[in-house]
């Protein structure tokens, strides 16, 4: 079975922090990571091949330094890598980086099952795979809770919604994005780190993935980014502080003062 | 302190931290309260290869030595010794099969060692015979193509969870101690059984075990090295070994330092936080130079031993007597740190204080370890060397 | 060549870039530029977003310059009308439809355009009355036997199909599971621009281009975003974020069935939907939301929340830190990449405030938040704080409650 993971590198949003001062978010020590919700479709890749054989290539649209993203994938049991990077795609939005991934898939041959995270930390659209499966004009399905199973080309899901799950089948090829629910990643192991410090990962830019240049960076981007500003602060409210059985009390007074009440109907 | 640590060595101390912090850290006073052997830690680390670590390349280890193994255990000691010990004592009982082993009894079990698919265990110590290892009375009689063996082994540590045991026993009690040997004997073999888990002061998350063999019959193809080396493949493995011992110490005491550092911080007293007071102030700074003391001891001990320096028993001993010596002060130093709050379960630093006792006592009591120093240091003035 | 440079003989490196820069991508180490002695301004490519701040800042010297050129887009000109996707399911209309056409005819107010919706399934017609008594001006609507409830590929297809008829020039849908999932297929397939996840839509009233305002780096800042050269301009706008539309008293819109759009079959196949109710109070429509978060500490403590929760009446909420430590279940995060929520009453109990999970909750009416840090950030949204120990103030107010405070 041949599957394609697609994962990206983004910096640990948690730790990011505006500077008060300049209004400028403090980038130093802010560590790049494999998006998280990506961790989980690798590991659902590497399950997969462990079931049914195959292979898993992990592919990432980004800058030279997301070469890193796919060696810690490799550590945690992809077998290939191949970052996908050109100066080409600079600028781009989900539209613009669907299309290269779709490019970079159909490169590569395509694949029975492609997996990545249901959305970006960094961006949180969640567009690019249902934008890569039109690309590929193949099925896709959101929010995977559970691959059921995959027999005679055929996949059974789960698929998250808000009300409670459905469960769907399609054909193979299939584009999934996954959830947290899917599975407990893997550590990675020493093997693992061993084969990603060797590994080769090629690089293919554009001219290599046969992508139409005006379709790709900011100029194949319908949405762009016109201006960037920080939320404004709010102000602080009232605060109270010592003993409980005091604190708590001027809590219930005021709010009782101001007609709030929290209470249990 | 820079110890420089290559590339490979960094990953695999990285790698075991992690684990230590993700896997073994959220359920390390879960198990000491319920002593319940820790499977899934277990499974992750041989997921991860960290059983392969110390085995050679040719029976599909990572090819790495004492060190690392004990760069494995210091990091998985800080978070728990206990857990960590499931690890470390599988190392000594896999031991004596690297330095011994023939190659078919070499390529049978290592491999499956170096998964983590099975665990080993070293059973040397007998009810009579702790201290005066050679009072042992296990004997294992030849008869035809195997060895019968009746006795009783105390305080095996993996006891019962291990697959793999190696055993000292007589195979000719005429001869004491030049008559005995190391035979592998596997937990399926008819007459070997254990005796209930001890109820243990500390490192509870072990398995220690009674070993009880009744006419356990075992092929003879399974003597490690030849009859009447048990004693020297012993004193060979436990070498080998102690700087593991050490490593679990200095991971213990390094974890109780750092609870008892980040306590001191947070703690207010008179207005202050207790890290202000200079009582405090000098009690982490000697907790901190005797942790790196004992680590500068360790890691060359371990060095010297993966380097195949000959004689390295002094060495061995003076890094376990002085780490475990170090975790005993600075484990019970970070109860007294923490105040009331040391004293209770709620707050991890106890434990670490019952897990480092055994430090002091296994693997050769720190008393045998002065005196093999003591007699190492004569013996060398009368030879008349520096 | 690059989409942004810098004019090195109109740069006099007065450094205001490198400040305005929100991402550390300008560093003044060109060479020599205008003014003399001072190194120009050099911008990395890999870090800058073409966000155009700097560009903004040197409006003095006009030294930066964004090439902003797009692929060929739709005829502009031809678009028009506000259109909304009326996401149904089971029965019923999505709860986030009443609050996009309450946005559309917002937006309705500066465009004077009509607001429509697209409403595509099987037996749709008996959402109609509704979204007309919304003030919907025209529904699209494709009522068709074949196409299942949970067929989104038919339903994008459709939904593509008639935006490219009909050509609204704007087109929300819900920022839902389904809204997330369908709208970027219809925009990968007519190829336009679709932004997700709006706290604000408004028309910028120089050009009456649609401003998509979003949140971006866990909410860390806001971004202003445009699609200048495409229709329709596709937005996602997550639930409770925008008020819902008023009832129109007498309903006066129209409803256009699109029988000659061929409806393709589905390549998916639905097997079974199974609910799953969470045991508590449905977090999103609670009127009080009591939420812990790591000051919790151990995942037993989340027991003290419930009690709260129960003696309020309200639901549990958590914060993603108790939720990655595996504390409570996903479906309880209120933030970022959780759950937007707008109580009366939010309490926070133990949640430093991280920006992220201010983004989901910082909507509430009154903000309560009990923390031992008295710098936590939480206390500068909070509009009550109590500092201190959650486990003496938590049973203390339970305490109260629960003897009629």
């Amino acid at each position: 079975m041949k599957i394609i993971v697609c994962i990206k590198q983004v910096p640990d949003t948690t730790n990011v922090r505006i500077n008060p001062e300049t209004n400028t978010l403090v980038r130093e020590g802010v560590q790049s990571i494999i998006n998280p919700f990506d961790v989980y479709a690798i590991e659902e890749g590497v399950r997969l091949k462990e079931k049914h054989g195959g292979t898993v290539t992990v592919i990432t649209m980004g800058p030279p330094q997301a070469a890193e993203a796919l060696r810690e994938a490799i550590s945690l049991g992809a077998d290939a890598a191949y970052l996908v990077s050109d100066r080409a795609f600079a600028g781009a939005d989900t539209l613009a980086t669907a299309y290269a991934l779709a490019c970079a898939v159909r490169h590569l041959g395509g694949a029975d099952v492609i997996l990545m995270g249901r959305q970006a930390i960094d961006g949180d659209t969640g567009q690019v795979g249902p934008g890569v499966a039109e690309n590929l004009d193949i099925s896709h399905i959101t929010d995977i809770r559970k691959i059921e199973e995959i027999a005679d080309g055929r996949i059974v899901v789960e698929r998250l919604l808000e009300e409670g799950y459905a469960r769907i089948a399609a054909r193979l090829p299939v584009i999934l994005t996954v959830v947290k629910e899917i599975n407990t990643p893997r550590l990675p192991s020493l093997k693992g780190k061993l084969a990603a410090k060797k590994a080769e990962i090629p690089v293919l830019k554009a001219a290599d993935i046969g992508a139409e240049v005006e379709r790709l960076g900011l100029n194949g981007s319908p949405t762009q980014v016109m201006k960037i500003f920080t939320p404004p602060k709010p102000g602080g409210g009232k605060k109270f502080t010592g003993e409980p059985p005091q604190t708590v009390g001027a809590l219930l007074s005021e709010l009782t003062a101001a007609g709030i009440t929290i209470r249990k109907r | 302190m820079n110890y420089f640590l290559t590339e490979d060595q960094k990953m695999i101390k990285d790698l075991a931290a992690q684990i230590a912090r993700e896997k073994i850290a959220p359920i390390a006073a879960e198990l000491d309260e319920s002593q319940e052997f820790p499977w899934e830690v277990v499974k992750t680390l041989a997921k991860s290869d960290l059983f392969r670590v110390f085995v050679p390349s040719e029976y599909e280890g990572l090819g790495g030595g004492m060190f690392e193994m004990c760069l494995v255990v210091e990091e998985l000691s800080k978070a728990c010794s206990g857990i960590a010990l499931a690890y470390a004592a599988s190392g000594l009982g896999t031991i004596p099969i690297i330095l011994y082993g023939n190659e078919e009894q070499k390529k049978k079990y290592l491999p499956r060692l170096a998964a983590g698919e099975i665990l080993a265990a070293f059973a040397l110590t007998e009810p009579g015979a702790g201290s005066d290892a050679a009072g042992i009375k296990t004997t294992a009689k030849p008869d035809g193509d195997s060895y019968v063996i009746n006795g009783t082994k105390q305080w095996i540590t993996n006891g019962g969870e291990a697959s793999i045991y190696t055993v000292v026993a007589l195979t000719d009690p005429e001869r004491g101690v030049r008559g005995s040997s190391t035979i592998l004997v596997e937990k399926d073999h008819p007459g070997f059984t254990f005796g209930k888990k001890e109820n243990k002061m500390g490192i509870r998350a072990s398995a220690t075990r009674e070993l009880v063999f009744q006419d356990c019959r075992v092929p003879k193809t399974n003597l490690l090295g030849k009859e009447g080396m048990g004693f020297l493949v012993a004193m060979k493995t436990l070498d080998q070994s102690r700087p593991g011992v050490a490593s679990q110490a200095l991971g213990i005491a390094q974890g109780a330092m750092d609870k008892a550092i980040e306590y001191s911080r947070e703690r207010h007293q008179f207005g202050k936080p207790i890290s202000s007071f200079q009582g405090i102030q000098f009690m982490l700074a000697d907790m901190a130079t005797q942790v790196e003391a004992a680590r500068a001891l360790t890691y060359a001990a371990a060095r010297s031993i993966d380097s195949g320096e000959k004689d390295v028993s002094r060495m061995s001993a003076m890094a376990k007597v002085f780490a475990s010596d170090t975790a005993m002060r600075v484990t019970t130093d970070a109860v007294q740190v923490l105040g009331g709050y040391g004293y209770m379960k709620e707050y991890p630093v106890e434990k670490m204080m019952r897990d480092a006792k055994i430090t002091q006592i296994y693997e050769g009591t720190n008393q045998i370890q002065r005196e093999v120093i003591a007699l190492g240091l004569i013996k060398e003035s009368v030879r008349g060397k520096k | 060549m690059d989409p942004i440079r810098v004019i090195v003989q109109s740069c006099v490196g007065c450094n205001l870039c490198v400040k305005a820069c929100a991402y550390g991508a300008i560093e003044l180490t060109g060479p020599v530029g205008a003014r003399e002695g001072k190194p120009t301004a050099v911008i990395d490519l890999v870090k800058c977003t073409l966000c155009g701040s700097c560009v903004e800042a040197c409006k003095r010297y006009k030294a930066i310059v964004i090439t902003r050129s797009t692929f060929k887009g739709q005829d502009v000109k031809a678009y028009s009308g506000i259109c909304v996707f009326a996401e149904h399911r089971l029965g019923r209309l999505a709860s986030v439809v009443p609050e996009i056409v309450g946005a559309a005819r917002e937006l309705q107010k500066e465009l004077s355009a009509p607001v429509t919706a697209i409403l595509v399934g099987n037996g749709v017609r008996k959402y109609t009355q509704e979204l007309l008594s919304l003030g919907v001006d025209e529904i699209w609507m494709i009522d068709d036997p074949s196409i299942g409830d949970f067929d989104e590929d038919v339903q994008a297809e459709l939904v593509a199909q008639v935006l490219m008829e009909k050509k609204p020039e704007i087109f929300l849908g819900g920022g839902t599971v389904v809204g997330r999932s369908l709208l970027p297929r219809v925009a990968a397939k007519i190829l336009t621009g679709l932004t997700a996840d709006c706290t604000e839509l408004s028309i910028d009233p120089a050009t009456m281009l649609l401003r998509q305002t979003r949140p971006a780096f866990g909410g860390n800042i806001m971004a202003t975003i445009l699609t200048q050269n495409h229709r329709p301009q596709m937005a996602t706008v997550r639930h409770k974020v925008m008020k819902p539309a008023s009832r129109v008293e007498n309903p006066q819109g129209k409803v256009i069935e699109l029988k000659h759009i061929p409806v393709p079959k589905t390549k998916l196949e639905f097997l079974e939907f199974v609910e799953e109710k969470t045991s508590t109070v449905n977090l999103v429509e609670a009127d009080v939301i009591v939420s812990g978060g790591r000051g919790i500490k151990d995942p037993k403590n989340f027991a003290l929340i419930e009690k709260l929760a129960l003696a309020t009446g309200g639901a549990v909420g958590a914060s993603r830190a108790a939720v990655d430590a595996g504390w409570i279940p996903y479906s309880h995060q209120v933030g970022q990449t959780g759950k937007t929520v707008k109580p009366k009453v939010y309490i926070a109990c133990g949640i430093s405030g991280a920006i992220q999970h201010l983004a989901g909750m910082k909507g509430s009416d009154m903000i309560v938040a009990i923390n031992s840090d008295p710098n936590a950030p939480i206390f500068d949204v909070a509009h009550y704080g109590i500092v201190g120990d959650l486990f003496q103030v938590i049973p203390e107010l339970v305490k109260r409650l629960e003897n009629g405070a």
